[in-house]
């Protein structure tokens, strides 16, 4: 671990923490334009952010520690998830610290904590969100387990950095598997990111919400984490799509060309990939709650015919 | 003349307007009796209401409007001073029930038996005082004292409970919705309204009649055109005018137009509780455009104050008229290719279908009327000719054809709205080319001791005022009602099979009003 990487791998965590923000205001702002209306600024996310951090908090009767400690758990889950999805380099000092398989896990470790403190408060629209979350989230995880075995089949490997190499700098091949396992993962990702046509982020109808549920109670400073998580997580979402999907322009070792050439790489990529999500929302209506199982189980299915098409048909003898 | 072989003895009243007969019933069981053959020719509780006449006649009286084939027999009981009680309507008609206890909290007179709960009253004045009672006197500072309400609890299990509201999430009305569930399963919804309650009633006693319609327009503020009509008519009839036909047919374009505006809202509310925002800013910039044009010709938004007694308040001339029928061309042109999205957007009629469905027994049961009640199949609006019924003027010559869909889903109630859009964009048009020269307002001299109804289609049902006036001539007691009053429980019937996240989206295919039935 050189001094330049450690230097390279905070820079990529605070880049994390500022563009989040910025993609989610991007995406509310070609989902504004889409729908003919009129956009808040770019910077909105920045503002609110800056607006609910001077605020105080209010805190619920009867609310536990867990109800204080679990914003900063799920920030600190998505800023670490951050930090080991290969944004810029796949040879940064924490990309090996964790595989997919304990990403995953670290996605799971915040949901547990929100929904939990979702149901600390005791009131009903916090549990109401907190079980449907979960309902979202066991339904959705397998699925992205089944994209994560398919790329670490090709690569050999579990570590995302070593995927993405693999993945990025072989000779040029399109694997019908990736096809498959691509669509899963955009299905899985507007799931957990709640947004349409799983979740609506933008509802006031307290009794549709799912993700918004969970949080009415927070205020101040506790919401401000929770929303700038939200940003980090379409963030990382972002990135991993990208990372295993098209890989190209990410960094390999820490040349401070390559890396200098990811910046604007990765901007570019998540702008496109920010209107097209923007795109998706805005001709979909939100589907029945209890359609969104057979909308994860379409992902699982295609997770797992990615799979089979691996095995079956690009394994060689 | 009499209904169904009943005893009470009706006659028909005075004027151009709906189809009213007023009866008087000598007793309690001689309304209990009238009551049941009403339900039993498939006729409905439109209207209940109490007044003081203690300084007249030495008591209370009670007022009941039934819907029948040829229009509305209103029915009268006169009650004692003291202890005045009635039999409990609620058994043959639920829809009494609310009415009932609304009574009871304004006027003291209670049924006697049944649902003794308080409607309207949520402890801001003490249950021996009854604010629409001659002596009542200022009332003033009561202290608040709130009490438990006894909500029907539902047991077993897993069963639970989720309070809504009043405050909601949305800047919308107030009203509390106590949803009994297992899991996401909806198995009963019980509502409290009653937060909106601002004593419309009381305000009434001692105004004049034009200060009346000032106020009977600001009853809810969507169907502005529609009580200030009902009341209107209600008042004309009371004091033997009627108003020329030029201003019918005013009155009838204002009440279109504000029909239009709230379909168009409703239908984009409904795509945004999709969360199809597209269509939400679709209709909205389509709404927006159309109460500008209203601003422009009438001076206001909403056409408040423009329909007055005796007229209108205003004329429009040929170039408004000319702009109107433009308007109508452009909004009818993107209403249609707005629904041709909806009808085609599968994420979206997969939230519409089979969601918050009713069927056209339990929309009589309820005595339902409107839109709702329309989309279970029932032809029943009071603009319109069907069996037994003739509409009153303007109605009956520009030949409304009302529109109906036998789902009772919330797909069939945005498919009303539509076809109400497509005519009433027909009747617009036809009335902007067709209007007589003729004044737009008379005179209305005060008759003295006169009483009316109204009746009029409003764009979420059957809108009536009732008005009596006293010896001077003045409002000695008006009562709107909305056709909210009736919707709002079968709501509680509509989500039954459906789940929680779905009620927003049923509620909305209803839109029924707070203000107009908390009063």
């Amino acid at each position: 671990m050189s001094f330049s990487g450690l230097l390279w791998q905070l820079f990529a965590i605070v880049l994390a923490l500022a563009l989040a923000p910025l993609l989610t205001g991007w995406v509310n702002q070609c989902r504004a334009w889409m729908q003919n209306r009129s956009a808040p600024p770019l910077l909105q996310p920045y503002y609110m952010l800056h607006k609910l951090f001077l605020k105080d908090v209010v805190l619920a009767h009867g609310a536990s520690h867990l109800f204080r400690f679990a914003p900063f758990v799920v920030f600190g889950c998505m800023v670490l998830a951050c930090a080991i999805i290969p944004t810029l380099s796949t040879d940064l000092p924490l990309a090996p610290a964790a595989d997919t398989i304990a990403l995953v896990g670290v996605f799971g470790l915040a949901r547990i904590f929100i929904s939990l403190a979702a149901m600390d408060i005791g009131t009903s629209f916090g549990s109401l969100g907190g079980r449907r979350e979960m309902l979202v989230g066991f339904l959705a995880e397998p699925a992205l387990l089944m994209v994560i075995f398919t790329t670490a089949m090709i690569s050999q490997s579990t570590s995302v950095a070593t995927i993405v190499e693999t993945l990025a700098h072989r000779d040029f091949i399109i694997y019908p598997s990736m096809a498959f396992a691509g669509i899963a993962f955009t299905f899985v990702s507007f799931a957990e990111n709640a947004r349409v046509p799983v979740d609506n982020p933008a509802t006031h109808l307290e009794l549709t919400m799912i993700h918004e549920a969970m949080i009415l109670e927070y205020s101040g400073r506790h919401l401000a984490l929770i929303e700038w998580a939200a940003g980090l997580k379409l963030y990382a979402y972002s990135c991993l799509g990208l990372a295993l999907f098209f890989p190209w322009g990410i960094a390999e070792g820490d040349s401070m060309f390559g890396l200098l050439l990811a910046i604007p790489v990765l901007v570019a990529k998540l702008a496109i990939g920010g209107a097209l999500l923007a795109g998706i929302e805005s001709v979909n209506a939100k589907v029945r709650i209890f359609r969104a199982p057979e909308f994860l189980g379409t992902a699982f299915l295609f997770a797992v015919l990615g799979l089979l098409v691996r095995l079956l048909l690009e394994t060689r003898v | 003349m009499r209904f169904f072989g009943e005893p009470i003895e009706f006659e028909k009243q005075a004027g151009i307007g709906s189809p009213v007969w007023r009866g008087r019933a000598d007793g309690g069981e001689a309304l209990q009796s009238f009551a049941v053959a009403v339900h039993r020719a498939d006729g409905r509780l439109a209207a209940l209401w109490g007044g003081d006449e203690r300084l007249r006649s030495g008591g209370f009286r009670l007022h009941c409007v039934f819907g029948v084939d040829a229009g509305h027999a209103w029915v009268s009981l006169d009650l004692p001073a003291e202890n005045p009680v009635y039999p409990d309507l609620a058994g043959i008609f639920s829809a009494a029930n609310r009415m009932q206890r609304a009574t009871r909290d304004l006027v003291g007179i209670a049924t006697d038996s049944g649902d003794q709960r308080p409607w309207l009253r949520h402890g801001a004045w003490p249950a021996d005082w009854h604010p629409l009672r001659h002596d009542a006197g200022e009332g003033g500072n009561f202290p608040n004292a709130p009490s438990d309400y006894a909500f029907v609890q539902v047991g077993g299990e897993g069963a639970h409970e989720i309070p809504v509201g009043p405050i909601h999430a949305g800047i919308i009305e107030p009203g509390h919705f106590r949803f009994s569930v297992i899991g996401e399963r909806l198995l009963r919804l019980e509502q409290r309204l009653g937060y909106q309650h601002k004593g419309v009633e009381r305000l009434f006693i001692g105004k004049n009649i034009a200060e009346g319609a000032r106020l009977a327009g600001r009853v809810s503020g969507d169907s502005t055109c529609a009580y200030a009509w009902a009341y209107a008519a209600a008042v004309e009839s009371a004091c033997g005018v009627s108003p020329p036909p030029r201003a019918l047919l005013l009155r009838a374009l204002m009440l279109e137009r504000e029909r239009v505006a709230n379909h168009l809202g409703d239908l984009g509310a409904l795509g945004n509780d999709a969360a199809l925002a597209f269509g939400f800013s679709q209709f909205m910039r389509l709404k927006e455009d159309w109460l500008r044009l209203n601003g422009a010709l009438f001076g206001h938004r909403f056409m408040m104050d423009r329909i007055v007694p005796g007229g209108t308040a205003l004329d429009l001339e040929a170039p408004a008229l000319s702009a109107i029928v433009e308007q109508c061309d452009i909004v009818g042109r993107e209403v249609k290719q707005l629904k041709k999205i909806y009808d085609e957007h599968a994420g979206l009629q997969d939230r519409f279908l089979t969601t918050g469905a009713i069927d056209a027994d339990l929309a009589r049961e309820l005595s339902l009327t409107g839109v709702a009640a329309r989309a279970t199949g029932m032809i029943l609006d009071a603009r319109a000719h069907r069996q037994g019924y003739t509409p009153p003027p303007p109605w009956a010559m520009l030949g409304v054809r009302p529109a109906t869909d036998e789902r009772g889903d919330v797909a069939a109630r945005a498919a009303v709205r539509f076809a109400e859009i497509f005519e009433s964009l027909r009747l617009l048009r036809e009335i902007a080319v067709g209007l007589p020269d003729s004044a737009v307002c008379i005179e209305v001299p005060p008759l003295p001791g006169g009483c009316g109804l109204g009746v009029i289609e409003g764009w979420r049902g059957e809108v009536l005022a009732g008005v009596a006036l006293d010896g001077e001539g003045r409002l000695a007691r008006v009562h709107p009602h909305d056709p909210s009053w009736q919707a709002w429980p079968a709501l509680e019937h509509a989500v039954m099979r459906d789940i929680v996240p779905d009620f927003p989206l049923i509620n909305k295919s209803f839109n029924l009003s707070y203000s107009g039935a908390d009063l």
